[in-house]
């Protein structure tokens, strides 16, 4: 087993606790805005996977899925926290 | 097993760990602010580690290039989810008053309350 074999073993499995982690916040967060919070580390620990992926595969292809979602992802967490009400409390 | 390998396996390994740690903060940390604290790291640094793991994999400039614009949109709008958040949660008293040291913000909102700022 090479290095990286290694590395990409221990990596997916730290990889995976964080998004376990973040899908059970999403399940049982009090509020709405935890929610929308745990739903953007999801994204952010989405995209440092593909970008594990690339570095251990050695390729560039999903170079511009990271360049898309680090464009966008801001929008769904923004429109969430700008148009809550003070009675959305779930 | 050269030294550029070694290099890119601990950058994925720091990402990696920082990944786990925000997925365990924002499970164990008591309300949003400090939520929103755990969750910054993956965001910033673990992209930015990775980011550099796949320059150091293809030393090309379009990769370079690339990679620079998706940090830099990065940098430009997680700021921005965060302030946002965090104003909706202390608007919407999603907030720990008891975990508080120094309530800054509240301070200044009692300054500038005025009657007819009824609009916000």
């Amino acid at each position: 087993m090479s290095f990286l074999t290694v590395v990409s073993i221990a990596a997916g499995i730290m990889f995976g606790i964080g998004g376990l982690a973040a899908v059970a916040r999403i399940i049982r967060g009090p509020s709405i805005l935890d929610r929308a919070l745990a739903t953007d580390v999801l994204l952010a620990i989405a995209m440092c996977a593909l970008g594990a992926e690339m570095a251990i595969n050695q390729h560039t292809d999903t170079l511009v899925i990271l360049l898309v979602l680090a464009m966008f992802a801001v929008v769904g967490s923004i429109s969430i926290a700008r148009f809550m009400a003070k009675q959305d409390v779930s | 097993m050269s030294l550029a390998e070694i290099a890119v396996g601990l950058l994925i390994l720091v990402s990696a760990f920082l990944s786990m740690a925000a997925g365990i903060g924002i499970v164990r940390f008591p309300d949003v602010l400090t939520r929103l604290h755990a969750a910054t790291k993956p965001q910033v640094l673990g992209l930015a580690t990775i980011l550099a793991a796949v320059v150091l994999r293809a030393p090309t400039w379009g990769v370079l290039t690339t990679a620079v614009l998706v940090m830099t949109f990065q940098l430009l709008t997680q700021p921005m989810t965060a302030h946002m958040l965090g104003r909706s949660a202390y608007r919407t008293s999603h907030v720990r008053r008891d975990l508080l040291i120094e309530d800054e913000l509240g301070r200044d909102i009692a300054e500038h309350a005025e009657p007819e700022a009824s609009d916000r």
